[in-house]
């Protein structure tokens, strides 16, 4: 009578933790046609291993440089871990996450977040945090991270936060509840349509220009990170045009770069050099750069990075180059396919795009 | 602490695992640490003024208990010497001190909650009436100061009438005021039920247990799924009261008359099972009042323990207080028998459905609701002899299913209608939104779809519909005995996929998390 007593909690108690986790698995969300960077965190860990140069940062470098061309013209295997609105401490984390995957010569950060001080948006939170496989920094980076509404609890058990989304389930969470969709190249997401910048910003006068001290904080982190582990930091500030780059701040940057002898590029100032037009070189009227434009900038930084740091090149490992020559294929596939869609439709239909105006439902 | 956040779970789990790992002997010791420390999180200073009560009222019915024992041992040791005379003397002189530290007590501890729960209601009083500028005091209402307060004055007065001796222990006596699960919307027990448990060594009891944490779920199933989502439509009929008026107003009573029954029944659901997990017996609160037959019937079956604390410690002692009585033979002579007898009745009842009402907040819409409710209990007692006409002309209508429903649909509609005065908090407003179900004709709204624009979608109407269908199921399968017990004999896949259905309804339906704001419970803020 006890050993069947105990048999049924155990059955009871299995079925209930496995349809736990089923449910979990159903409700949280995919991903896969919209806001696909909410993808990008977990991409690493199928592509880890193996890169040189890994950046770090938030869209301004998961939209604005091309691995595959660092690749093909250099040579170099690099990966973005980039999210959306990735926060500084956040970037720290996955840098620390990163370097016990492998150890890259060299880290680029995208510097555009030392303006955030502090824990900003779940929604964006969540993009960045639920991506990442449970590590001391993933439990560090939620606690940096979590605004006053969220819960730790939440991220131990995404179900707890995205139970509300029975409601909203589509073929999609069906279809991908156990596998997922490859859509970015070494973190990079693609985008080949163009929508020219119309006008330049005008800045809104700050009430306070100083970086906070979290964010000067997180940075000496990295600093302090990257020498202990060998690794060379650079920074950089991708060319976009909008959120606006006060000269306030890149004094700041400047200086600090000056102060601990690290390499920092403002693409802003480097737009004759890279080649960047404006015109031709975004998708979103100069938040960021498209394939046009990201491919530029890798060139430019493919050589920058190269001469600076003496990276190999790696074209002539055979090993490599057969894995990367794959990776090369997929992108140019994609890249045809992206071009047959505008022509097809006058937009990205399957990658986000919007239809232009006049078409829309 | 929330019933509903994450800490309160982790706190409970925290106590369960505790109180049954600690000596049986140190498990009340637990309860009140626990207790203090569920109570200091609303904020430590709160502490203070749960103390006081706490304090005074046990060393008054501590004193009251030993004036009553040396004057009860001092009469049985004179019983020979003493005259009649002498004896009565000696009780009057004994009533009369236990009466100053019953008065003392009282209206030291009514005070601190007139003074902070009124004083504003007072002076916007005075301001509308005067023409003043008085500026408001604004205190802060410590957590449950009307349950704590209400329960440790009944206490007093049972000691008071030497129903039973005063606790010993200011430890224990603390637990019983402050006792986590119901400290903040009761029920409001009565001293000599719960010792009965409170204080005893619990073993671990699977029983006890299992059926505790079933009533929590339950609980958690009416105020996450149904009470919490519903108050998204209710919050946006109430607010716009200009853009929501004619059926939307009677679309706004039964969408608050569920709203209400969810989170309070919730409420205390959760209430009594955490208590049943600790070994705790506490009284129930609602006896399916939605099935009541009439408006007396349905305050016999609402909030129980409230309306029984009224009955016993206002009405009766206002009833047969010297000028009560003065007053009823006086009415009785000039009124003549059958009105006369009325009129202590109606007054004393009128007394108490004010206090009733002021008890619910200090604003006019809770004293007109309570008058008014005073007001249909009073009409409802004169139409008796045309109901008892009625059935009697017409024996057999009386007793068909359809007249049952007729007059449980009647007081369903009475009671929200009263209620709406609830949501508005304001009597004029109330009254004009009211008038409006019967000046405005647009009851094409309530089946035209403009009930999905209340910020609820069709699912979420649906999960509401499917909870609400729940809830009246288990009313019905209640009426002929405990759900849970009946459960437990039903087969063991039957059992489990109910206890799993109402656990994933809570977790996947609950409106909780992100995107939804933790609602504090109704009965929280009386």
């Amino acid at each position: 009578m006890k050993k069947k007593r105990i048999l049924t909690i155990l059955v009871v108690a299995c079925l209930l933790v496995g349809g736990l986790w089923f449910l979990q698995k159903l409700l949280t969300p995919k991903y896969i046609n919209e806001i696909i960077e909410g993808r990008l965190i977990a991409d690493y860990y199928d592509n880890a291993g193996g890169n040189d140069v890994v950046f770090i940062g938030d869209c301004e470098v998961y939209e604005n440089i091309s691995p595959i061309t660092l690749w093909e013209d250099y040579g170099i295997t690099s990966y973005i871990r980039g999210s959306a609105q990735q926060l500084i401490w956040q970037s720290y984390y996955l840098m620390e996450e990163t370097l016990k995957y492998e150890k890259p010569k060299v880290m680029v950060f995208n510097v555009l977040s030392m303006k955030y001080g502090e824990p900003q948006n779940e929604a964006y939170n969540r993009m960045t945090l639920d991506g990442m496989r449970w590590s001391d920094s993933k439990v560090n980076s939620i606690k940096a991270s979590m605004t006053d509404e969220e819960e730790f609890i939440t991220y131990l058990f995404p179900l707890l936060r995205y139970h509300s989304r029975w409601s909203e389930l589509s073929g999609e969470d069906f279809e991908y509840l156990f596998k997922t969709k490859r859509s970015f190249h070494q973190g990079y997401l693609m985008r080949v349509d163009v929508r020219p910048v119309t006008s330049y910003p005008s800045p809104t006068p700050l009430q306070d220009y100083q970086f906070s001290d979290t964010s000067y904080e997180y940075l000496d982190k990295m600093v302090k990170l990257c020498k202990d582990n060998g690794v060379e930091l650079v920074l950089m500030k991708a060319p976009s045009i909008y959120p606006y780059w006060y000269d306030e701040w890149e004094e700041q940057m400047e200086d600090y770069a000056e102060k601990n002898g690290l390499l920092y590029i403002n693409f802003l100032e480097l737009l004759d050099e890279t080649g960047i037009d404006f015109d031709t070189d975004t998708y979103d009227n100069g938040l960021h750069l498209n394939l046009s434009g990201a491919e530029k900038l890798a060139k430019y930084l493919g050589a920058e990075l190269q001469e600076t740091y003496q990276l190999p090149d790696h074209r002539g490992d055979a090993q490599v180059a057969a894995k990367w020559q794959e990776k090369s294929d997929f992108y140019h596939e994609m890249e045809a396919d992206q071009y047959r869609e505008l022509e097809e439709y006058g937009y990205l239909k399957s990658y986000g795009g919007r239809k232009p105006a006049g078409q829309e439902d | 602490m929330l019933f509903t956040s994450y800490t309160f779970i982790a706190f409970l789990a925290a106590m369960f695992v505790l109180y049954y790992l600690v000596p049986k002997k140190f498990q009340w010791m637990l309860l009140l640490a626990g207790s203090y420390l569920f109570y200091a999180w609303a904020g430590i200073h709160f502490l203070a003024y749960i103390l006081v009560t706490t304090v005074t009222t046990w060393y008054a019915a501590k004193r009251m208990t030993v004036l009553q024992t040396e004057q009860s041992a001092y009469l049985k040791a004179h019983k020979a010497e003493l005259s009649r005379e002498e004896k009565k003397a000696l009780k009057a002189a004994g009533k009369k001190k236990t009466r100053h530290w019953m008065l003392f007590c009282l209206l030291l501890n009514l005070g601190i909650l007139a003074v902070l729960k009124y004083t504003d209601f007072f002076i916007s009083n005075i301001n509308g009436i005067f023409d003043t500028d008085i500026a408001f005091m604004r205190f802060a209402l410590p957590m449950g100061i009307s349950f704590y307060t209400f329960q440790s004055m009944g206490y007093l007065l049972d000691v008071y009438r030497g129903k039973y001796a005063a606790q010993d222990s200011l430890g224990r006596f603390a637990l019983f005021v402050s006792f986590f699960p119901q400290v903040i919307q009761g029920p409001i027990s009565r001293y000599d039920d719960m010792a009965k448990t409170l204080y005893d060594e619990h073993p671990y009891d699977h029983h006890n247990i299992s059926f505790g944490i079933q009533r929590i779920c339950w609980g958690f199933f009416k105020k996450m799924v149904v009470a919490d989502r519903i108050l998204v439509a209710v919050n946006e009929l109430i607010k716009n009261p200009a853009d929501y008026t004619g059926a939307y107003v009677l679309a706004a009573m039964f969408f608050y008359a569920i709203e209400l029954y969810a989170d309070f029944t919730g409420g205390i659901d959760i209430t009594i099972g955490i208590a049943q997990v600790f070994g705790v017996h506490l009284v129930e609160n609602f006896e399916r009042p939605f099935f009541s037959k009439n408006t007396a019937e349905y305050w016999r079956r609402w909030h129980i323990t409230m309306g029984t604390w009224f009955r016993d410690y206002i009405f009766y002692p206002i009833s047969v207080c010297q000028p009560m009585l003065k007053l009823s033979k006086a009415s009785r002579e000039k009124l003549g028998q059958a009105l006369g007898k009325r009129v202590p009745v109606y007054l004393s009842t009128s007394i108490v459905w004010f206090v009733t009402g002021l008890w619910h907040g200090a604003s006019w819409n809770f004293i007109v609701w309570g008058m008014l409710n005073c007001l249909v209990l009073i009409v409802s007692q004169e139409f008796e002899p045309f109901y008892a006409w009625f059935h009697k002309k017409f024996p057999k209508v009386g007793r068909t299913f359809w007249y049952r429903l007729f007059q449980v649909a009647r007081t369903f509609c009475l009671m929200s209608a009263i209620r709406i005065l609830d949501c508005y908090r304001d009597v004029p407003l109330t009254f004009h939104q009211v008038g409006t179900i019967f000046t405005e004709g647009n009851w094409n709204v309530l089946v035209n779809g403009s009930l999905l624009e209340l910020g609820l979608s069709a699912a979420d109407w649906g999960v509401i519909l499917a909870g609400v269908l729940a809830m009246l199921i288990v009313s019905l399968i209640g009426r002929s005995g405990s759900v849970r017990e009946k459960l437990s004999k039903q087969p063991m896949a039957l059992r489990y996929g109910v206890y799993a259905a109402l656990f994933l309804g809570v977790l996947i339906f609950g409106a909780y998390g992100i995107g939804f704001d933790a609602s504090q419970f109704i009965y929280n803020q009386f």
